[in-house]
């Protein structure tokens, strides 16, 4: 079966709670001038205020595969959605799902590491979750949903920051750091952010699993908030990114990274790595990795959902370039201390 | 176990690929069918093509977008489209538009019926108009999977997730329902009426003995079911989804229960597309590679019809003498052949 990359339809998955801005996030993009023609899996008809003949209605239906894996879910109707959408192949650069404020992402992204035939045509994206400013932090504690959109998110789109303060800001962003710190982070209001921050990410590209460092420390590409709240306590740098932003601990979802200069065993590692997620699989929602093996002159990259997993070689060690091998972990009450343990344990000493 | 040799010349096969009328479809194709003795080519999206025995094409619109679904009596073919509309053709290239759905939703699923019956399906809600013009409705726990009428008697089978309701459309009462976990999509009664299969979700069949409901599971395919197809009499189920065609043997009351499938014809590549002829113990199967064989069910004697190197083989149907095989791959490189 051709598995030309290219070729395949790249799928942008929208989450985010209810009423934090899905659907003006999808009237910008489709209203925008791009020249590129989306078909879009919507779940609830008539809020849509483009016309466009793409504009499917979906019932968000999760089917559990029958091979004993309980928190393996597809959506069924994606599938078969999908599969009509291929009819019309060439009429549409892109789709873009959009889930329910209540949906968890994460049988729409299994369906894309399960389905042969959705694997053979379209390609995920990435998962793009909208916030509330404003209620985003009362929502991470009193909806599993809306934690579980935040912590699933390759891109975050922060909106509503017109209707809080810095302060409000500065505390919400940090409760979304204390989930989830490696997904991009924008600033919006009215979901007004630049197209190509959100469509076109490849973040479930294997190629594309370039590094794993938390967003904040990478270059700046949003105007981070610069007043830090402490300036003049230069000596707080505990708990200090960089940035003035407070740092929390969310008590029940966090990531976990993971690192070592030391190469890994791979006979030990890939059973360890199979091992966890098929013990803890439901409480791990996303991981990846760049592995660097004992005795191997390539990269090895992998990633996750729940029990899923795929990987492959990726390219050879470039010269001088440090042979580091890096994991990171976003799930649920992740057994942080035997993970480490186990992962001291495939390092080649 | 005999001796491999890589160095000898793999045996050549019979052909008739030189007696292939070829046919350029011009678009890409799904499904085939004969209306009389004209091939017609069902497309993706917007149109039919009619290819008269002189290899003349002739296209016909007959959606708005893209072609979703399609059966046929015989007489005519039954599409639904992501337009919402229900719409046949006949043999004389004449549309009719059928039904239309009111929300204008996709129609998923089609089914005729041989005394001028159809069905279609949107989301959750089947539908049959039977030859006085009536229309019933039937809503089921699910987004249906698959349509088929029973060979006797105005009977539904309606595929959806955890099972299959039959439905008598004509009378009162509470639908029939056979249960089994997962996701049911295609439907096809046996032609003795005496077992119902359905192709999963998951890569497997799941079969139901009329007579007591009892269950037949039939797993083992690296791929999902795409086609199935009954051979003469029904004495067997011919199916796509390995790379060999599989075949059930139906023809003890027992079915396939306790039973090995026949694999016949192997090649490196997975079945697509499976026709069994509609008077012999032959079959058609298309590959993901685009070879086509004619097999013989009896010892798996195959006839090379098309050579491998193109894209999948999408369609394929035989008239109902049997003296003519339509085939197409899934951008319309297509073909006629005359026995």
């Amino acid at each position: 079966m051709a598995e030309v990359t290219s070729e395949k339809i790249p799928v942008t998955v929208l989450t985010g709670y209810l009423g934090a801005g899905k659907t003006t996030l999808l009237n910008r993009i489709l209203s925008e001038n791009h020249g590129k023609k989306y078909a879009v899996i919507v779940n609830e008809f008539g809020e849509i205020g483009i016309d466009n003949d793409l504009v499917i209605g979906a019932d968000e239906e999760v089917f559990e595969m029958n091979n004993g894996c309980i928190c393996c879910t597809v959506r069924g109707d994606l599938v078969r959605i999908l599969g009509g959408l291929m009819k019309r192949k060439g009429k549409f650069d892109a789709i873009i799902v959009e889930t329910t404020g209540l949906a968890d992402p994460a049988p729409v992204a299994q369906t894309f590491f399960v389905d042969e035939d959705v694997q053979t045509h379209a390609r995920l994206d990435a998962v793009v979750t909208v916030a509330d400013a404003k209620w985003l932090a009362d929502r991470l504690k009193d909806a599993p949903e809306a934690k579980n959109q935040i912590a699933f998110a390759d891109v975050i789109v922060l909106n509503k920051t017109d209707l809080v303060s810095k302060a409000e800001l500065a505390e919400v962003e940090a409760r979304i750091r204390g989930i989830n710190p490696y997904a991009k982070l924008h600033r919006t209001e009215r979901c007004q952010v630049a197209l190509a921050d959100v469509l076109e990410r490849g973040a479930f590209d294997l190629d594309r699993i370039l590094d794993l460092e938390p967003d904040f420390l990478e270059a700046d590409d949003h105007d981070h908030d610069h007043d830090h709240h402490h300036h003049g306590h230069g000596h707080d740098h505990d708990h200090d990114h960089g940035h003035g932003l407070k740092h929390y601990h969310d008590e029940e979802m966090q990531s976990l990274a993971l690192q070592t200069d030391k190469p890994l065993d791979p006979t030990r590692f890939m059973p360890w790595l199979q091992n966890l997620v098929a013990t803890e699989g439901q409480k791990i929602l996303r991981s990846k990795g760049i592995l660097a093996f004992h005795g191997d002159e390539d990269r090895y990259v992998f990633q996750g959902v729940h029990m899923m997993l795929e990987g492959d070689h990726q390219r050879k060690w470039k010269e001088g370039e440090p042979r580091e091998s890096r994991l990171i972990f976003i799930g649920r009450e992740l057994p942080e201390v035997a993970i480490r343990e186990g992962f001291e344990r495939c390092i080649v000493s | 176990m005999t001796d491999f040799d890589p160095t000898a010349t793999s045996p050549t096969i019979a052909s008739v690929t030189d007696r292939v009328r070829p046919v350029n479809i011009g678009m890409a194709v799904t499904a085939a069918h004969f209306l009389s003795d004209r091939a017609v080519f069902v497309g993706s999206e917007e149109n039919v093509a009619f290819v008269d025995p002189q290899g003349e094409i002739t296209k016909v619109a007959v959606h708005d977008g893209g072609i979703l679904c399609a059966a046929s009596d015989g007489e005519r073919i039954v599409m639904g489209g992501d337009d919402g509309k229900v719409v046949a053709i006949n043999g004389k290239g004449e549309v009719t538009l059928l039904a239309t759905d009111a929300k204008r939703r996709w129609i998923d699923s089609v089914a005729v019926h041989p005394d001028g019956a159809f069905a279609w399906s949107a989301g959750k809600a089947a539908f049959v108009k039977s030859g006085k013009g009536e229309e019933k409705s039937l809503e089921v726990p699910s987004t249906v999977g698959g349509l088929a009428f029973a060979p006797k008697g105005l009977r539904l089978a309606v595929s959806h997730y955890n099972g299959v309701t039959l439905w008598f459309p004509n009378m009162a009462g509470t639908p029939e329902f056979l249960a089994w976990a997962g996701s049911h999509l295609a439907v096809t009664f046996s032609p003795d009426n005496k077992f119902l299969v359905t192709a999963m979700h998951e890569a497997a069949l799941h079969g139901w003995r009329l007579a007591d409901n009892r269950h037949m599971r039939m797993t083992g395919y690296p791929g999902r079911v795409k086609s199935m197809s009954w051979s003469v009499g029904g004495k067997a189920l011919a199916t796509s989804g390995a790379d060999t065609v599989i075949l059930w043997p139906f023809a003890t009351k027992d079915g396939p229960m306790g039973k090995q499938p026949a694999m016949l014809a192997p090649l490196q590549a997975r079945v697509t597309t499976v026709a069994c002829h509609p008077k012999n113990d032959i079959l058609a199967a298309g590959y993901a590679d685009g070879t086509i064989l004619m097999v013989r069910m009896e010892d798996g004697a195959e006839i090379l019809v098309r050579r491998n190197g193109t894209p999948p083989v999408a369609a394929l149907a035989w008239n109902a003498k049997g003296t003519l095989l339509a085939f197409a791959d899934e951008e319309g490189d297509g073909g006629v052949l005359e026995f």
